[in-house]
């Protein structure tokens, strides 16, 4: 009989299908596992609502715990409960050590325009703070531009959520 | 029908087809910052669309796919105001800038309201639509004091209304049935080897 820890482990060596470095279980996107009698029961946030990724990421789940013997159930959570917050810490590394910067902290207010065009935000390749916002948007909904005028780099922020 | 379907049909028909409208500035948007990020805005209020016909398809015993494409135009409940084919950038920006500011009101309504499911949705969707709405301003501020500009956002505010008030939303423009055409036509069209 498969455990709630076996399913955790293999959720966790499932990669994020367009940031590969990164697992499910690291993007914070499993909120819990239930297993009962061969069923296991994921919840499931979606990071952003139009991301292309939300089926290849649930199919990748269910297959996964169909090949631990069980049968799956993902349930889609549509609510807030997902915020980039709740990226693991060794998750925010890893995305770093690939060149894209993670997302600051959530604060009290959402974010300002001044606050995006600050230079409070870090470059993944040399750590330097002076850097300008290029474009709020990126190759994905979750990410903006910048521009890092110390290293000449430009790279991937993670947009707070 | 429910008062809540007849509410979330109401704002995912607008969030689909604005994002159908957004989405007809890829590849050809004043420069390519503008090509990304309408592409990326278009995206985002597709998917939005996309979660409310989920929860309405849920009351009404229906798929998001069949709310979204199987319908007859007189049956989509958008306002006129993204409806609008507009090839010019100074409408596109002022419908952006008109569409976020009422959404923004409305979202913050639903975010407010006593269903749970409505209200969580609702506050998801406005974690996103924050960045729609700085770059809605961003535009805003360049443009404040082009004549262009604002005349195009004099022609269309009479059309916001409509994205609050129920009352206002009152038909379609002939676009809307051009625009099914298109939106459709795969669909209908049932290519071989597809199933849906």
């Amino acid at each position: 009989m498969v455990t709630a820890e076996q399913v955790w482990a293999a959720l966790a060596e499932i990669p994020d299908p367009e940031i590969p470095v990164i697992s499910l279980v690291e993007l914070g996107v499993v909120r819990d596992v239930h297993v009962e009698e061969g069923r296991v029961q994921v919840d499931f946030t979606p990071t952003f609502l139009g991301c292309p990724a939300l089926e290849v990421m649930r199919d990748a789940m269910a297959e996964r715990i169909r090949s631990l013997g069980a049968e799956p159930e993902v349930r889609v959570l549509t609510d807030d409960s997902w915020s980039t917050d709740r990226i693991t810490p060794e998750g925010r590394e890893k995305l770093r050590a690939s060149g894209f910067a993670p997302p600051a902290p959530r604060g009290t207010t959402p974010p300002t325009l001044v606050q995006l065009e600050s230079n409070g935000f870090r470059c993944p390749y040399c750590g330097s703070r002076d850097t300008a916002l290029e474009n709020i948007f990126g190759p994905t909904p979750c990410r903006s531009l910048r521009y890092c005028r110390s290293c000449k780099q430009p790279f991937e922020q993670f947009k707070t959520i | 029908m429910s008062e809540r379907a007849q509410l979330l049909l109401e704002i995912a028909d607008d969030e689909l087809i604005l994002g159908w409208r957004d989405s007809e500035w890829t590849g050809i948007a004043p420069f390519l910052e503008e090509d990304v990020a309408f592409s990326s805005i278009a995206q985002n209020e597709i998917g939005h669309a996309r979660a409310l016909y989920e929860l309405a398809a849920r009351d009404l015993g229906t798929t998001a796919d069949e709310l979204a494409f199987d319908r007859t135009p007189d049956d989509y409940r958008c306002a006129r105001l993204v409806e609008l084919r507009l090839p010019s950038w100074e409408h596109t920006i002022a419908r952006h800038h008109l569409y976020e500011e009422a959404d923004a009101i409305r979202l913050e309504r639903l975010r407010a309201s006593d269903d749970s499911e409505v209200a969580g949705l609702a506050a998801k969707i406005d974690r996103e639509e924050v960045y729609h709405r700085l770059h809605a301003q961003m535009w805003f501020d360049r443009l404040a004091r082009e004549p262009r500009f604002t005349a195009a956002l004099d022609e269309l505010r009479p059309l916001a209304a409509a994205i609050l008030d129920r009352e206002e939303r009152d038909g379609h423009s002939p676009e809307l049935e051009e625009l099914w055409e298109e939106m459709t036509m795969v669909r209908r069209s049932q290519p071989a080897g597809t199933s849906w």
